[in-house]
Parts: structure tokens; sequence; C-alpha cells
């Protein structure tokens, strides 16, 4: 029984890891086949440095996500100590409910949705035909986001102990020390692990920057229209790159969770508990 | 708290070093890019529109790009004249489409395929293009100028075109059966080699065109006919591919498609890459008619900034340049200063200029009925099969 469960888990991680190793593969083939591998090469590495096209679309990926994260990062964080300090269970409940509606909704709906809001406002407000772009773009994203970091931060609060924050209130601190002496510091593993998240969410994403993105290329943008040629091998080795990018930061938020764990000395139950009651 | 803060700069100046980086590199680059086109083009570039943006909505990888040694045309464009060209993409002439009416980002330059030109001039989307003012124009054939879907030819410049054909393996596929109709296709002798192409459009085309049905007609008997015929064939059919087509013809895992001239033209060049079997790959345009189509570039109405985008249309028209965009680009290329040059790598390449006339039709706006139906028809023969 033992070796059976083993098995299954092997075809299990088979399935979930194959088509990756396919590609990373086959971005060392030195022909542009995905059918022949003719020998060991860095050929399409090498063209992805020389491609400044890619590099541009790159590094506008890469500043949308960090922008998206950073902004994300700092409503998700006040919003999750907002509703942390809510008094009524019903009003928190209810809160929660309304910034998880964003992590369930499709895609595409938010999508659709938010470019027919910002075409609607553009022409309505500015008066402007042309209002997508980097902005929109980067409000789309941070709306994604935020809900995220909410979700990584909250159990933190939950778990900070409520005694240390009316210790220090007691000591002479203000509330605002008070939170950034004690109620800070215990969360920041939650803060880290939930901007990792909101970067490479927005890094992966795809439908909803398909709508909002306007003349702002971004890499999955462009690689969903690149259909006049076969898909050049150049994408496996930049895909092979960010795959590895989002797996040293997964690893990262799960050894920064751990540690984190471990400090707590055997930890606390991060249920509902602490101070909002 | 001191690791976040280190963290967050460390994104920060990588980020940062990243643009500066692009941003050096790019005024050397315009500048390499000035030096190696002096005394190459034709056309005076000279304007007083440095400084402004010039938008290009196109297909995508339906330029040449500075990949592989080729010519970096958008930047070449910048080099020469200081406009910038802010490029996008998309994946289909309705995708496109949807943007352009969808509103909240313009354009000044699109180059949709033909039935979609004659949609956008139908609904006004177009701006005139005065040709008299292009010199370059000169060099596009004339059997490219005034098109069915342009008749006036004032509102689109042809920019690369193709045809539908059969492409077949000449080791697989018995030259007795290559009679040069649709028929192989057909052929029960290749049960399980043949690829059915996967959109509505051609597939049923394929179909009309072998039973001498037109591709465009709004008759719904027609299309019901055309797919009866086609679901003779979909047993035959080891799938349905679009580009899985590269995959399944390079590798030789199956014997007859049906795909577009400059995908063929890339097949056999990466077969010759992988295994030197490009050979074995034949195409051909059969007897019974089959479809071309045609992208131009169209300019559009609401553009901020037209004079510029008459200096783009006739700078891809430039001899040079259309010579390095048709090397790339692998379609059919309308420009003379191109087909006439022997350096041209497919000069007189008789599959993108065939010497004797190719029997062939371009597919028309269908209207909404008729589009409903055949996908309709469509959706039936391919759950079904």
């Amino acid at each position: 029984m033992k070796t059976l469960g083993k098995v299954f888990m092997g075809i299990v991680y088979a399935v979930l890891y194959a088509p990756l190793i396919v590609m990373v593969v086959f971005s060392f083939n030195a022909a542009r086949s995905t059918t022949h591998f003719s020998g060991f090469s860095l050929r399409w590495y090498s063209e992805l440095l020389g491609d400044f096209d890619m590099r541009d679309v790159l590094a506008n990926t890469l500043f949308i996500s960090v922008c998206a994260a950073v902004v994300a990062t700092v409503l998700g964080v006040i919003a999750a100590y907002g509703i942390f300090r809510i008094r009524s269970k019903r009003l928190r409940n209810a809160v929660n409910t309304v910034t998880n509606i964003p992590l369930t909704n499709p895609d595409i709906i938010t999508g659709v949705s938010l470019m027919m809001l910002f075409t609607f406002f553009g022409s309505l407000l500015f008066h402007r035909s042309e209002i997508l772009g980097f902005w929109t773009l980067l409000i789309a994203h941070v709306t994604f986001d935020t809900p995220y970091v909410i979700l990584n931060v909250l159990p933190r609060l939950y778990g900070s102990d409520p005694t240390l924050y009316e210790a220090a209130m007691d000591l002479g601190c203000t509330r605002t020390k008070a939170f950034w002496k004690i109620i800070f510091p215990g969360i920041v593993p939650g803060i880290v692990s939930g901007f990792i998240m909101a970067f490479t969410l927005s890094l992966d994403d795809f439908i909803i920057s398909y709508y909002t993105n306007g003349h702002y290329n971004i890499l999955a943008t462009k690689l969903y229209t690149a259909v006049k040629k076969p898909v050049s091998p150049e994408y496996y080795a930049l895909y092979s790159l960010i795959f590895l990018t989002i797996m040293i930061l997964m690893t990262v938020v799960n050894v920064i969770q751990f540690r984190a764990e471990r400090k707590k000395d055997g930890g606390r139950p991060t249920g509902q508990k602490g101070f909002a009651k | 708290m001191k690791k976040i803060i280190s963290l967050a700069l460390a994104v920060l100046m990588i980020v940062s070093m990243a643009a500066l980086f692009s941003s050096c590199s790019k005024k050397a680059r315009l500048d390499k890019l000035r030096r190696e086109l002096e005394g190459k083009l034709e056309a005076d570039y000279s304007n007083d529109l440095e400084g402004t943006t010039l938008y290009v909505y196109n297909w995508g990888e339906y330029i040449s790009n500075g990949k592989e040694g080729t010519l970096d045309i958008n930047l070449a464009f910048e080099a020469v004249t200081g406009i910038h060209v802010e490029y996008s993409t998309y994946d289909s002439n309705e995708s496109m489409y949807a943007t352009l009416s969808g509103g909240g980002v313009n354009y000044d330059v699109v180059i949709p395929s033909d039935y979609m030109i004659g949609r956008l001039i139908e609904e006004g989307y177009l701006a005139k293009i005065d040709t008299s003012k292009l010199s370059n124009f000169k060099y596009i054939d004339e059997q490219y100028r005034n098109p069915e879907y342009d008749p006036t030819g004032e509102y689109s410049v042809p920019y690369a075109g193709g045809y539908l054909g059969v492409i077949y393996n000449n080791t697989m596929v018995d030259p007795e059966d290559v009679d040069g109709t649709w028929s192989l296709c057909w052929n029960q002798k290749y049960q399980g080699q043949i690829l059915g192409i996967d959109n509505a459009r051609d597939a049923l085309a394929t179909a009309m065109f072998a039973l001498g049905i037109d591709v465009n007609t709004s008759d719904t008997a027609e299309w019901d006919r055309a797919a009866e015929y086609l679901k003779k064939a979909v047993p035959l059919y080891q799938s349905w591919a679009m580009d899985q087509n590269f995959e399944k013809m390079e590798g030789e895992n199956a014997a007859v498609c049906v795909y577009y001239t400059g995908d063929y033209l890339t097949m056999v060049d990466d077969m010759d890459e992988a295994s030197g079997n490009g050979d074995h790959l034949s195409m051909y345009y059969p007897e019974e008619g089959t479809n071309v189509f045609f992208d131009a570039c169209c300019i559009l109405k609401g553009s901020q900034n037209y004079d510029a985008a008459m200096l783009y249309l006739n700078f891809l028209m430039d001899p040079y340049v259309a010579l390095q965009n048709a090397e790339y680009i692998h379609y059919v290329c309308p420009n003379t200063a191109v087909t006439e040059n022997p350096e041209y790598s497919e000069y007189h390449n008789e599959i993108l200029y065939p010497k004797t006339e190719v029997k062939s039709q371009y597919y028309t706006h269908l209207d909404e009925a008729t589009i409903k139906h055949y996908e309709d028809l469509w959706n039936k023969i391919k759950s079904a099969g």
C-alpha cells in the first residue's frame, strides 16, 4: 500500500512537472525544432540576451509587477489592520467577504469590467478616447493583488499577542508607536510573503492585462499574439528563466514562513483569536 | 525590518539599473542603425515631427524585429525620422476589431487582412491615403493594387500575403496520388496521416473549393453541402491542427496538411536546420481554386499623427526595408523592388510567386446569420469527429 502511494505521488508530480521539464530541455536545443533534439546549445539564451524588443517587454513586465506589488502590499497591510481592528463581528465578516470576492471572481469578468470602467470614465471624466495604458494596467494589477496580501497578513495579526500591545500602551506608547513596535515586527513575514505572492501573480497574469494594457506591452500579451510564425524557442528560454525565478521566490517564501513559525515556539493557533472581539 | 528595507532597495536597484541600461543602449543602437542605413534608403524622410510617437497595431511576429541579425524596422524608423514607434500586436482580425471598437486606446496604423479591411472601410474606421504622396508606392506590383476589398485603393497599401495550399511529405505520399486537386485531403489511403485545418472558415473552404461552391456565399444550403463533404474527410484526420502543423510535418509524423504559404517555407527551413530533410516537403495550390489573403497597412480616422503614419507607410515600402522585412516574414511581398532583386532569398520562388496565375479568391466579410450558420456546422463537425 505504501509503495502504491509513492507510485501515485510520483505520477502526480510527473504530470505536474513534465511539461516544464520538456520546455526547459527544448530551450537548450540547438535547432528551432520542437521534435528533434539536435544538440545542447545556449543559442536561444544568447538570442534572448540580444533581443532588445524582448528586453523592453521584459522590463515592462518586471516594472509593472514590482510597482503593483509595492502598492498592493501597502494597501493590503493597511486594509488587513483595519479589518483586524473592526469590533463588530458581522461587519468584519462582511468586509472580509467583499475583499475576497475578487479572488474567486473569474479573471475574464474582472478584466472586461475593468476595461469598461476605464473607457467609461476615460470618456466621461477626461474626454479622452485614449485611456488604457500603464496606469490602468497598474490599477488592474493592484486590484487583484491586494486581496492576496490581505490574506497573507490577516492570520499574522490574529496570531499576535494582544497582551503585548496592551502592555505597550500601559507603558506609555501611543497607538502608532505601539503598532510599529509591537504589531508590525510580528506581521513582517506575512507582508513579505504577501509581497512576493503579489509580484508573482502580476508576473503571471494574462487575461486581466489583455483587456487593460492599451499600448503597454507585457510578456504574456506579446506571446499570445505571436501567431504569424511558430513560437520561437527564445520564449522557452525566457519562460525557463521565469520559472526558475518563481521557484526561487516561492522557496524563499516558504523558508520565511517556516522560520517564523519555529520562532513562535510551537506557535499559537492562528484562528480568530487576539483582541478584536 | 532591516531585511525588508534591504530587499526593497535591492529590487529597486535592479529595476532602475535595468531601465538605465536599456535607455543607454537604446541611444547607441539608434546611432548605429542610423550609420548602417546611410545611403541605403531611397526616399527622403526628413520631417518636423521629431519626438512624437506613432502607434502601430499589427499581427504578432509580423515585422522584422532585429532578431537573429535582421533589421529592427521600428527602431530603424525611429533612427531615421526621430519618431518613436509604439508597437502593439494582436492575434486575429477579430480581436483587433474588438480593440478598435471597444475604445480606450488609439492607434495610427493598423495592418489587418483583406475582409477585415473591407469591413473597416464600410464602417468608416479608415482615413484615406493619397498614394501619390508616397514616393515608394511605385514599387507596389500592379496586380496587388485596387484589390477586391478596397476597389478604389484609397484606404490601404498592401503589406504581405499568401495562399492556402496543400503541404505534403513527398516521401510518404505516392506521387500518383498528387493530382493537383483538393482530392488528396479526401484520399482514403492516407487514413490517419492527414491534418485538418483547425479554423471554421478555412476548413469549410477546402470542401467548398473542392465542390466548386462560392466561398463567400450566404446561401446556407451551400454551406450545408460543404459541411457534408467535409465530414467525409474527418475520419481520415489524425487531428485538427494550426500551429501543431509545424511539429507534425517537421517531425514527419503526418503526411498531408492544409496551411499557408509562408508557413510552408518556415517548415522547410526548420527541417533543413534540424535534420537536413527540408526537401521532403512539397506544396501546391489546388487547381479548383484556393483562398488568397492579403494584409495591408491602413491609417485610422482617429489618428493623431497622420503625417508620421504616411512616413511609416512609405518607409515600409522602401526597397531596402521591404527586402529586409520580406526575408523575415516569408510571405508574398507585393514590392517589385524586392521580387525583382536577385539577392532576395525567395527570388522567383515558385511557391510565393507562381509563374502561372493561381486560381484564388479572397474571403469577404459575411453577414452575421451566415457566420452563425457555418460556426454551428463547424461545431457539429468538430464535436462529432
